[in-house]
């Protein structure tokens, strides 16, 4: 996770990429979703196009690139990793989309970059690991309906991987006070939003 | 990067959002409505709209930190706002407080009124609850909550954006005088909708 050489507008591509993808308006529990090219894609496209896991995820990023190289690639392997064991506990489980624990996870995670908390290395390593473990668990009750199964388990993990090195290796060289700024309301925008999801869920009763 | 890969760029970016609503053909309905419905919601008054901008272009007066404070501030205490409408808590004086919200920032932005950071923050927070009870205590059932609040955080912040943006013209003489006078604008959008509140 080195400095890329990415110049400036490559990487406000990116990001407006990455926030293109995470505002698709599409369903939350993709494991309806097929692509037609097998059940490691399908679970890839679950992630892709589940909102609730893509901004934890891409929270979970921004925190531990705002806080350098060392938490990032930490991060880049626990998450996965926690990932995989939650779903692989999930398969065996009940459980599906949680409307309140998505939103303290966007609550947390969101204050966490808004604040550009400096968290010591053993804290976001912890956080990745219960958001892996917490993320994981109900990605694997939910796969574990008719569904991708296990091996759309792995597309979600080797999803998280991506996103993860991606978005926090596009974090970690920025230096201006700007760039760091934008990343930090991008923070406030997720903590907000799991606000309101805080409301919706106990509204509803989710 | 020359221009054309970042046309190129842009392009796919384009594809890509316009691609997204072909995603209905899943099992649950309303979630893309969900998401535009929330896009479109803090656009839809003029009220919100002229207070949220004038957060903008008051902070870009202010210039740092408090040009990037209260934009981070308003989104969040907003959505706590709202999140206390959403459960159904009451708060006395919605309007006249979405009003006094109007009118003070128009001032604050027409006099370039320089307080002390913690006092702007406190006063633009204290204005987000008013707003987010609003929306809040407005927000209709049956949508999707997650791409919902999605589209609804993301169109307050573009709004305080925009007002950033416009603000930048404060470097220059004659960019001081329009923004005073945008300021003078929003002020007399307050009046009037106080006068709308208690009428």
């Amino acid at each position: 996770m080195s400095a890329p050489t990415m110049r400036l507008p490559h990487r406000m591509a990116a990001v407006a990429g990455a926030v293109a993808l995470a505002v698709c308006p599409s369903r939350a529990e993709a494991h309806l979703v097929t692509t037609g090219l097998g059940p490691l894609y399908d679970g890839l496209l679950h992630f892709v196009l589940a909102p609730e896991d893509l901004v934890t995820v891409l929270a979970l990023a921004l925190l531990v690139g705002l806080r350098g190289v060392s938490h990032g690639r930490r991060a880049l392997f626990v998450l996965p990793a926690a990932w995989l064991l939650g779903g692989v506990i999930g398969l065996a489980g009940h459980g599906g989309v949680s409307l309140i624990w998505t939103a303290l996870s966007f609550v947390l995670l969101g204050g966490l970059v808004a604040s550009d908390a400096r968290l010591p290395l053993g804290a976001t390593t912890l956080l990745a690991a219960l958001l892996g473990l917490g993320h994981g668990y109900l990605n694997g009750a939910a796969l574990a309906r008719p569904g991708p199964g296990a091996v759309g388990l792995l597309g979600i993990v080797a999803a998280v991987f991506t996103l993860v090195a991606l978005a926090a290796s596009f974090v970690v060289p920025l230096r201006a006070v700007w760039a760091r700024v934008v990343v930090r309301v991008a923070g406030s925008w997720i903590a907000a939003i799991g606000l309101l999801l805080i409301g919706w869920a106990i509204r509803s009763g989710a | 990067m020359k221009s054309r890969p970042a046309r190129a760029w842009a392009l796919g970016l384009l594809a890509v959002l316009l691609w997204a609503p072909l995603a209905h053909a899943h099992v649950q309905q309303g979630q893309a409505a969900g998401f535009f419905t929330g896009l479109g919601h803090p656009v839809s008054g003029l009220d919100h709209v002229l207070a949220m901008i004038a957060v903008g272009l008051w902070g870009a007066q202010l210039g740092a930190p408090a040009v990037w404070l209260l934009p981070v501030t308003f989104p969040m205490v907003m959505a706590l706002g709202g999140m206390v409408g959403l459960l159904g808590v009451p708060l006395p004086g919605v309007e006249v407080g979405i009003a006094t919200s109007a009118i003070l920032l128009g001032l604050a932005v027409m006099s370039a009124l320089r307080p002390p950071l913690a006092v702007a923050v406190a006063l633009v927070g204290l204005f987000g609850i008013f707003h987010g009870h609003a929306h809040g205590t407005e927000l209709p059932a049956g949508q999707s909550a997650l791409l919902y609040s999605m589209g609804f955080v993301m169109a307050t912040g573009c709004l305080h954006g925009v007002g950033i943006a416009v603000g930048l013209i404060h470097r220059w003489p004659w960019g001081q005088t329009v923004l005073r006078a945008a300021g003078a604008v929003v002020t007399l959008a307050g009046v009037f909708f106080m006068w709308r509140a208690v009428a």
